[in-house]
């Protein structure tokens, strides 16, 4: 019996040794969090982790991301532009400078043309090679542009709608694929999709849907210092957390993305290595600022602010967030310095909401729409109990309107004034934002000329002082002008306690003790560049 | 009995045909808008026009019905919204994966539940006959998606004796017959297959217990029938519930497996569904359900011709 066991046992042994070959050392497997492989056409889905494994890794964009650093909030640098600069007189059109010698993974120029062919890609719909699919991606995140025009070989002017001193940011997200390849997979971007070309440090070797895709170092690429350290990557899309941190610990993968919480110990005692660090990303409760929203007095705002244990959050999720002091973190370049302290001070937060007029037969009532799930949505439903917990307890009446992510996403299309939400008598949002950059940050989130379709400020919140305070931020050219703009508005928000600010995820990965030189930068996107297996 | 298998299946185009209006309509009930998925939150209204006009989304519904049933019926399906492939190729390919799997835990169920419910029912030692009820009933109340992620912990992590996700190495494409796949099989083989095993070992025990109390069975006992010649009377006896039963089972393994392909990321029908739900992609959840739901009645039709076969008692109208 026990002769027939161990036989059993042996037989299984070599079948799982053929299963999982020896790879070389400079093979990167990474279990991603989508469920299938993010469109690799030029402007990738699936979100930001689209952009971090279907983008940075097989495109550049004009101007691109640092993140070669830990320490410090990645900012934009040069990328397929060398330089770029407002036209004198004329602020509304840039002038960017493009690298030249750089080449496509086909072997084609990266050119002016092929700048203005892929803008023409995604905003000029009678162009052939136009793609709504790619536009739908992007379109957001240029908001302002609105001409491009080809200067000689390696300029091109760009135009935008309004004065946007920040536009060079909005580049960072536009990328660009090859022409000639478009030609050559028969002008159909369904086959780019699978031998797609662009200029960045990967090349894509293949790519079978929701199963894998394959990159492979590109030794020509044009920055000598990012030329790939590592033979290849291989993704692979494990939308489920224990699928993820299974396959890590049995060594089919060297590398995951979002470990669940609760798996983090596990995953130590098998000598994995945890990386987190902070980023621009953002777990509030954006509330409804039309006439008749308890939220529109700001003591109630401020006073829900101080009624949430943010440590106790922190210790419900094993210590992977940051304690939210407001919009972004501190430290970062646009704190400023607030006067209002968010901190856990349930006595004050009852004080207020006496001095409001609140009691215990008036409580405040505040519904919120919170997802079951969803990208950057950490762990909602605990998270958003915790909450109610710590908002009932000093005297608010807080209920939620569950639904599942994409309906939560779908809902936010209409301001707090639409059909939706009214139905619902719901008054705040709880979704989770990127605040990469000003304007992602600020600019669509609470500019009164914003509000849903135009852009995300869902709770309808006008005001003047602050939306001058913005626009000075994108008519500021001087970078530290800039900063201290964004600063500013930053601490008036704070003051202001426009939103109920909880908590900044800290992006946690996991990767086994063989994946060595990564430097996990604050940044929604990452750098594999730099990564050795040893 | 052609003629019966031909009428089935010309009953078959009324049901389809409800199948293809339920699919739609519960597609199309769920909240959430299938445009919203593949944009970003703040994606301009424009943007999001356009895309609904080319999908045709902007169509009334009983429309866009009509559209999706025409481009059916010629075995199109339509385009993916989510990847913009062919909604057939994606359906075809992954449902050959699940079909693998499904073929593997039927196999397995089957035959493990053939055997242990015929030896439950002729156990003369209440300790057998019990030893099969509780596996029985192991199967039928384990939440399967939990014992694949057991399954996982201990054959994959603590014993690194199988793969844990996967259907093959990671320098193959597709599946092929060899070790490496094979092992790759094992475990969500074994998930799929408790609960088919649990159902049908039940049903084999009781149908095989009720068929030998029956008096014919006394009778070949006393022509002096060996016990092999009586088992295969009472097996041929039993078959017919239990192939009834096997079926649904079937059907259900390839209906029922978004779960066990979700933990362990196989890229079948189930892995297919689950993407598409979290993305909205309704032609991709319309096509893959039509699928499934065609084949499952494809399979009744098929054991509802094998009962009669087996058992010409079974006089069909």
């Amino acid at each position: 019996m026990f002769k027939r066991l161990r036989a059993a046992a042996i037989g299984l042994s070599v079948m799982a040794a053929a299963a999982t070959p020896a790879f070389s050392q400079g093979t990167l497997r990474i279990g991603m969090t989508a469920a299938d492989i993010p469109l690799t056409t030029g402007q990738p889905d699936q979100g930001f982790e689209g952009y971090r494994f279907a983008g940075y890794t097989i495109y550049d964009a004009l101007v691109n991301w640092d993140l070669s650093k830990a320490d410090a909030i990645a900012d934009i640098r040069p990328g397929l532009a060398t330089s770029w600069a407002p036209v004198e007189g004329e602020p509304t059109k840039w002038v960017f400078k493009l690298r030249e010698g750089v080449k496509f993974h086909d072997g084609s120029d990266f050119d002016a043309d092929a700048v203005v062919w892929n803008l023409d890609k995604v905003l000029n719909d009678k162009s052939p090679q136009f793609d709504s699919k790619q536009l739908a991606q992007v379109r957001a995140r240029i908001p302002t542009l609105v001409g491009y025009k080809k200067i000689d070989k390696h300029t091109v002017e760009l135009t935008t709608r309004i004065v946007n001193s920040l536009f060079p940011y909005d580049m960072s997200y536009v990328f660009y694929s090859s022409p000639a390849n478009w030609e050559k997979q028969g002008k159909d971007w369904n086959k780019v999709a699978l031998q797609p070309s662009g200029t960045g440090p990967f090349k894509v070797d293949r790519v079978v849907p929701r199963e894998r895709m394959e990159l492979s170092r590109n030794a020509d690429y044009w920055e000598k210092a990012r030329v790939p350290k590592l033979d290849k990557v291989i993704l692979f899309p494990m939308p489920e957390a224990a699928t993820r941190t299974a396959a890590l610990l049995a060594g089919q993968v060297d590398w995951i993305e979002v470990p669940a919480p609760d798996a983090i110990p596990r995953l130590k005692q098998g000598g994995m290595t945890i990386v987190t660090n902070k980023y621009p990303h953002n777990w509030a409760y954006q509330p409804s600022m039309i006439e008749g929203s308890p939220w529109t007095d700001i003591r109630v705002r401020k006073a829900a602010n101080l009624a949430i244990d943010r440590a106790g959050i922190n210790k419900l999720l094993g210590g992977l967030m940051i304690e939210s002091k407001g919009h972004v973190y501190p430290g970062h370049p646009w704190f400023g310095s607030p006067s209002f302290d968010i901190k856990y001070d349930p006595a004050a937060a009852k004080k207020l909401l006496a001095e409001a007029g609140y009691s215990a037969a008036n409580k405040p009532k505040i519904k919120i729409a919170i997802s079951t799930s969803g990208s950057g949505q950490m762990l909602p439903l605990p998270m958003n109990e915790y909450v109610q917990e710590n908002l009932n307890a000093v005297g608010f009446d807080a209920s939620f309107e569950v639904m599942e992510w994409n309906a939560l996403v779908t809902f936010a299309f209409q301001p707090v004034t639409g059909d939706a939400a009214k139905k619902a008598g719901v008054n705040g949002v709880n979704i989770s934002r990127a605040t990469v950059d000003p304007y992602s940050a600020f600019t669509r989130l609470m500019n009164s000329n914003f509000v849903p379709p135009v852009g995300a400020n869902w709770g309808i919140l006008k005001d003047e002082k602050l939306d001058a305070m913005i626009n000075k931020a994108h008519t500021s050219f001087d970078k530290a002008e800039q900063t201290k703009a964004l600063a500013d508005v930053h601490s008036y928000i704070v003051d202001q306690s426009y939103w109920v600010w909880i908590a900044h995820d800290l992006n946690p990965r996991a990767m086994s003790p063989k994946v060595k030189g990564f430097v996990q930068a604050q940044s929604w996107f990452q750098d594999l560049t730099p990564i050795e297996l040893k | 009995m052609l003629l019966y298998a031909l009428r089935r299946l010309i009953y078959l185009v009324p049901v389809a045909f409800g199948v293809s209006l339920l699919v739609f309509a519960l597609v199309h009930l769920a909240p959430g808008d299938p445009i919203s998925a593949i944009v970003p939150p703040d994606a301009p209204k424009e943007v999001v026009d356009k895309l609904k006009e080319y999908y045709g989304f902007d169509q009334p519904l009983p429309v866009q019905y009509l559209r999706w049933l025409g481009v059916t019926l010629t075995g199109d399906f339509g385009t993916s919204i989510g990847t913009g492939r062919p909604v057939a190729t994606e359906v075809a390919s992954a449902f050959g994966n699940t079909l693998i799997l499904a073929i593997a835990a039927t196999v397995l169920a089957f035959t493990l539940a053939v055997i242990l419910g015929t030896a439950a029912a002729y156990a003369k030692s209440r300790i057998v006959d019990r030893l099969v009820t509780l596996i029985s009933l192991v199967g039928v109340s384990v939440p399967h998606f939990w014992l694949a992620i057991v399954l996982v912990i201990v054959f994959a992590v603590e014993l690194g004796a199988l793969p844990p996700m996967g259907i093959g190495p990671e320098n193959s494409t597709g599946w092929r017959l060899d070790g490496a796949h094979l092992a790759h099989m094992v475990l969500p083989t074994i998930a799929l297959s408790v609960i088919p095993l649990g159902v049908v070992t039940r049903t084999v025990r009781s149908t095989v217990k009720e068929t030998l109390s029956m008096e014919f069975v006394t009778a070949l006992q006393a022509k002096g029938m060996r016990d092999r010649q009586i088992l295969f009377h009472v097996l041929k006896n039993a078959a017919p519930t239990c192939l009834a039963v096997m079926g649904l089972q079937a059907g259900n393994l390839i209906g029922g497996s978004i779960l066990i392909e979700t933990v362990f990321a196989w890229p079948g029908t189930g892995f297919l569904l689950n993407s598409a739900i979290f993305r909205r992609d309704l032609p991709i959840l319309q096509g893959t359900t039509l699928v499934l739901a065609g084949f499952f009645m494809l399979l009744n039709l098929t054991v509802d011709v094998i009962q009669t076969m087996v058992d010409p008692r079974i006089k069909r109208g």
